[in-house]
């Protein structure tokens, strides 16, 4: 049952996006909607580990990465010639470095003692340098191909839609890796692993320019929606702008950004329904049962670790989907835009707000975040120009309080954490 | 004196907003005098020992040393009116040596404390050969020796210990008991609770046996040693 | 085959640099781990009060150089560093006093002071990004090398040049004093030997009459004075850029958790095995082998294990295999 309290705070967040679309234009109102949908999702998965498990994720920014690398490989092209000039020898390399390290794993099991110390470093470091010789070369062929435009591998061609389950997918298999070998251990250790495992994954994204153009970027990547301009040169579209009295500009950019809108909309009344229906079944009493009680759990015969991969698994998986829905609606991938404070921690900072263990309070949090995120530039700008107006011009102090205001959505960031932390800890919309 | 040097009296209360474990009980220990607390598991024992020394609510009664009423008083107040305390269990700082240990128990203190340390390593003479190893490499009853001349630092004039000879061989209980007696000796109070009753109750000038947070029997050990029902009920015969 | 060349050109490429760097992270993870023994918590501000130690330092070296004053051949950061450490003492106190103290007092879970720091590091990150900006900013002045490159050929007749930059020399210089300073206040004085009993057995500590309030504020004044020093020793020998900071954190704490949280001399054990991994594997080793292997085993490429992009990953990895196979870290850690 959701009380009038917490529909009176959903209201007051659609309201201030209202606001913003008549003050400042429809255009930035969906803009922040779009986002604020997408963030909603984000703070779903994050939710689902912190606030049902109690798992300390901050890897988050690594998983809406890895959505995002989906979404160039799954809509892009296949850059010609790439597959044949080492696209196959790259995946043989990849498998050859699998496989060496399924044999070192194998090989632990059997030996013990001194052997085992000896031939495990061994076994790595023969099976790195074989990895390596097949890599290279390969890796130099496709980014010879030319490097102005592709110099990658290109993807599969299909629809972008596809991405986002495969976005999901990609994430889960990360996390599953990270899981396997992270969960077992302390909290604070979980942290230090996941923090660990994105920026390792920003830095692959940045440097294999053979798999996504590395900081070169993907730009003009494939949309679900009709272009602006093909709408403009629809006869029939312009009619129908002419008769809502919208000018055809305008109402294209406004249509292109409505279809996102009802998109995203779409994924995350799935991703709601289901995160809800979770929570209400068995498991996620069971979960819960879990987070609170670890040890009285493990007494009762249930498998802790187990559940902790699961929903670990399934919490980096939403973040997946969101991560290829981001780059969606971008239509770019540029990996160097990927800075922990705002795609880990601003996460975080929507999901306590909001109220973790309530999955209400994940999107609440979510637009209410990232409306503020987005806002508190324009708004401190209003203000420091309304303090240093009587300053006179090009006094130092003036231009470094005008140059702050780009940095002011950090401290703002911050402070609105530690406030809900210290006065209402468990959120806006607390847990039931 | 009427009345003991340290007394908790009538004590009723216990942890927290939880509810009471204590009920009317009372427990002292004169100057110089080794009083005991025995009884069956779950008795209260440690219970009652911690509310003298204020780690839980007495919500009735009063707690009183020296005549001085130190109800209100946090523990670590009370152990700057003299009382020392030895936990049963994490007694020591592992990673310190010996010597840290006892110049830690001594921290409250602002004068000289090397004649104290020397008397407690005339006590214990292991720990003098072990006063630079790490106090969590040593042996279980050395430990205990470690807790109690912690607590002997701040030259108290109540020594508490909570169960001090659980988890040693019996040759090292008898060795243990042997240096409580010689604390005792110097005129320091000495109030314990103990598993091993009758050895307890053996060198014990005052016993309380208590049952459910109540005093189910009180006397001297001697008078308790010999009582058929104390002895039928909580000595095995 | 010239091994004299290969050993110096080793030096100057790998164990001058790492060695440097390795003692900017210990450092940085002596800090971290403080914290986590006194205060029980990993604090992910950490990077960020670094960052506003040398922003505070750079300040002060700003206005002394206006004044005309300078350290001679040093940099005159030297001589600002006591009023940055001072600034950086008054901002953590603040930030303990308005927002860690509220935390102890409730007794809450490590976890929430871990989610709580990182409100403090978005704060702190904002602070230093209006102050200073977010821009790359270099502050070394007076002499740039104990050693360059071509004095060293020219005295030896070498091939390879050995240099040692004055950053690097007060690096090494700075990092022992204060790593001696701080373990004679840990294992001598009274108070040092207090935090370390509180750190070893908080109940103990307190029936011993051990202040816990006192014992967080010298912790924390402690903190504020590493961190402020391992920033800008790592700002003189590289730069200072609010971000790199930030990402600094990653390596500190795998210092700290692989040296043993909570066990100073783990933290710095730890500082040196990360730097020394990450500049050994990311190091191209190619100019080394050309002097040791014989001309026909001479290697074509540049024989560099990783790219340096990837330093992150070798952190990484040397974190996760000792977390696999040694959960409380090389050296005792606690494991809370």
């Amino acid at each position: 049952m959701v009380s009038v309290k917490n529909t009176a705070l959903f209201a007051a967040v659609f309201g201030l996006i209202l606001l913003t679309g008549f003050t400042s234009g429809w255009n930035s109102a969906l803009l922040i909607l779009n986002m604020g949908l997408i963030s909603a999702i984000m703070a779903i998965g994050v939710n689902l580990q912190w606030g049902f498990a109690g798992l300390f994720n901050i890897g988050v920014m690594g998983f809406l990465a890895l959505g995002g690398l989906a979404a160039v490989l799954v809509s892009e092209p296949v850059t010609p010639g790439a597959w044949s000039a080492g696209g196959f020898q790259v995946i043989a390399a990849l498998l050859m470095g699998f496989a060496t390290i399924a044999l070192t794993i194998f090989v632990r099991g059997k030996t013990t003692g001194r052997v085992r110390t000896i031939v495990t470093p061994l076994l790595l470091i023969v099976g790195f340098f074989i990895y390596r010789a097949i890599f290279d070369p390969a890796v130099a062929r496709i980014e010879a191909i030319d490097p102005a435009v592709s110099g990658n591998i290109g993807g599969l061609n299909l629809p972008i839609l596809f991405a986002w389950p495969v976005g999901g997918v990609f994430a889960a298999a990360a996390a599953w890796v990270i899981g396997k070998t992270a969960l077992g251990l302390r909290s604070d250790y979980l942290a230090i692993a996941t923090l660990g495992i994105s920026e390792i994954v920003i830095a692959v994204m940045k440097n294999e320019d053979w798999l996504a153009r590395g900081v070169k970027n993907v730009i003009g990547i494939e949309r679900p929606v009709p272009s602006e301009i093909e709408l403009q040169e629809s006869a029939q579209f312009v009619e129908r702008a002419a008769s809502l009295n919208i000018d055809p500009v305008t109402a294209s950019t406004l249509y292109v950004k409505l279809s996102y809108s009802v998109l995203f909309v779409i994924v995350l009344l799935l991703i709601f329904l289901a995160a809800e229906l979770a929570l209400k079944s068995p498991w996620g009493r069971m979960m819960r049962a879990i987070r609170d009680n670890e040890t009285a759990a493990r007494a009762m015969g249930k498998d802790v670790t187990a559940r902790h991969l699961q929903i670990f698994v399934l919490g980096s998986a939403i973040c997946g989907v969101a991560g290829a829905m981001m780059v969606t609606l971008d239509g770019q991938l540029t990996p160097s835009s990927y800075q922990p404070l705002r795609f880990t921690f601003l996460i975080w900072v929507m999901v306590i707000v909001g109220g973790s263990g309530n999955n209400y309070g994940s999107v609440l949090g979510g637009f209410l975040i990232w409306f503020l995120w987005v806002q508190v530039e324009p708004y401190g700008a209003a203000l420091m120009g309304f303090i240093t107006d009587p300053m006179p011009d090009a006094w130092w102090i003036k231009e470094r309080l005008l140059a702050s205001v780009a940095h002011m959505r950090l401290l703002t960031m911050g402070l609105i954490l530690l406030l809900v932390l210290r006065f209402f800890p468990r959120g806006l919309i607390p847990e039931k | 004196m009427s009345e003991p040097f340290l007394i908790g009296r009538d004590m009723t209360g216990g942890y927290g907003k939880g509810p009471d474990i204590l009920h009317n009980c009372t427990i002292g220990v004169d100057k110089g005098e080794i009083a005991v607390i025995v009884g069956p598991n779950g008795a209260g024992k440690s219970t009652a020992m911690k509310a003298v020394f204020g780690m839980l609510d007495v919500r009735q009664g009063g707690v009183f040393l020296n005549g001085k009423d130190i109800t209100k008083l946090s523990p670590q107040a009370r152990v700057r009116e003299g009382m020392g305390f030895v936990p049963q269990t994490s007694n020591i700082f592992t990673s310190m040596t010996v010597e840290e240990n006892l110049e830690m128990g001594a921290f409250i203190r602002t004068d000289d404390i090397k004649d104290t340390m020397e008397q407690v390593y005339t006590l214990f003479p292991i720990l003098r050969d072990k006063r630079n190893q790490a106090a969590g490499e040593l042996s279980g009853g050395q430990r205990q020796q470690v807790a109690v001349g912690r607590a002997l630092m701040t030259k108290p004039t109540v020594l508490m210990l909570d169960e001090p000879t659980a988890g040693v061989s019996p040759i090292v209980m008898d060795e243990l008991f042997d240096r409580i007696i010689e604390v005792a000796r110097t005129g320091i109070s000495i109030l314990m609770v103990e598993q091993n009753a009758r050895q307890a109750l053996e060198i014990a000038d005052k016993g309380y046996v208590l049952v459910q947070g109540a005093n189910a029997f009180t006397g001297t050990g001697k008078d308790l040693l010999a009582d058929p029902e104390v002895r039928k009920s909580f000595l095995g015969g | 085959m010239d091994y004299l060349n290969a050993i110096v050109a080793l030096t100057n490429f790998v164990l001058i640099p790492a060695t440097a760097y390795g003692a900017q992270l210990a450092l940085g993870a002596l800090g971290v781990t403080l914290i986590y023994g006194i205060l029980r918590f990993s604090n992910f501000a950490h990077g960020d009060t670094m960052a506003f130690g040398t922003m505070a330092t750079i300040g002060a070296t700003v206005v002394l150089q206006s004044w005309g004053v300078s350290f001679g051949p040093l940099p005159t950061a030297l001589l600002a560093l006591p009023f940055g450490i001072a600034a950086t003492i008054g901002l953590v106190l603040l930030t303990d006093a308005g927002v860690y103290r509220f935390y102890r007092t409730q007794k809450a879970a490590p976890v929430i002071f871990v989610i709580v720091s990182m409100g403090v590091m978005f704060i702190m990150n904002g602070l230093v990004r209006i102050l200073i900006g977010p821009d790359d900013r270099r502050f070394a002045d007076g002499e740039r090398f104990i050693i360059s490159a071509r004095e060293f050929k020219e005295m030896t007749g070498l091939r390879e040049g050995l240099a040692l930059k004055t950053t690097q020399g007060i690096t090494i210089v700075v990092a022992v004093l204060v790593v001696a300073m701080l373990f004679y206040f840990l294992n001598r004085t009274r108070t040092g030997k207090s935090m370390r009993a509180y750190s070893d057995n908080e109940d103990l500590a307190l029936l011993s009459g051990i202040n816990p309030e006192r014992v967080v504020m010298v912790t924390w004044m402690i903190v504020a004075t590493l961190a402020t020093i391992a920033g800008v020793l790592y700002g003189l020998d590289k730069s200072f850029k609010p971000f790199t900071y930030f990402q600094l954190l990653l390596p500190i704490f795998a210092s700290a958790v692989v040296g043993g949280l909570g066990n100073p001399l783990g933290a710095i054990f730890g500082g040196f095995l990360i730097a020394y991994s990450e500049v050994l594997i990311t190091y191209a080793w190619k100019k080394v082998l050309v002097y040791t292997l014989p001309d026909a085993l001479e290697p074509t490429g540049l024989v560099q294990l990783l790219s340096t992009d990837y330093k992150f990953a070798v952190s990484f990895a040397l974190l996760v295999i000792v977390l696999l196979f040694k959960p409380t870290g090389l050296f005792k850690g606690k494991s809370v």
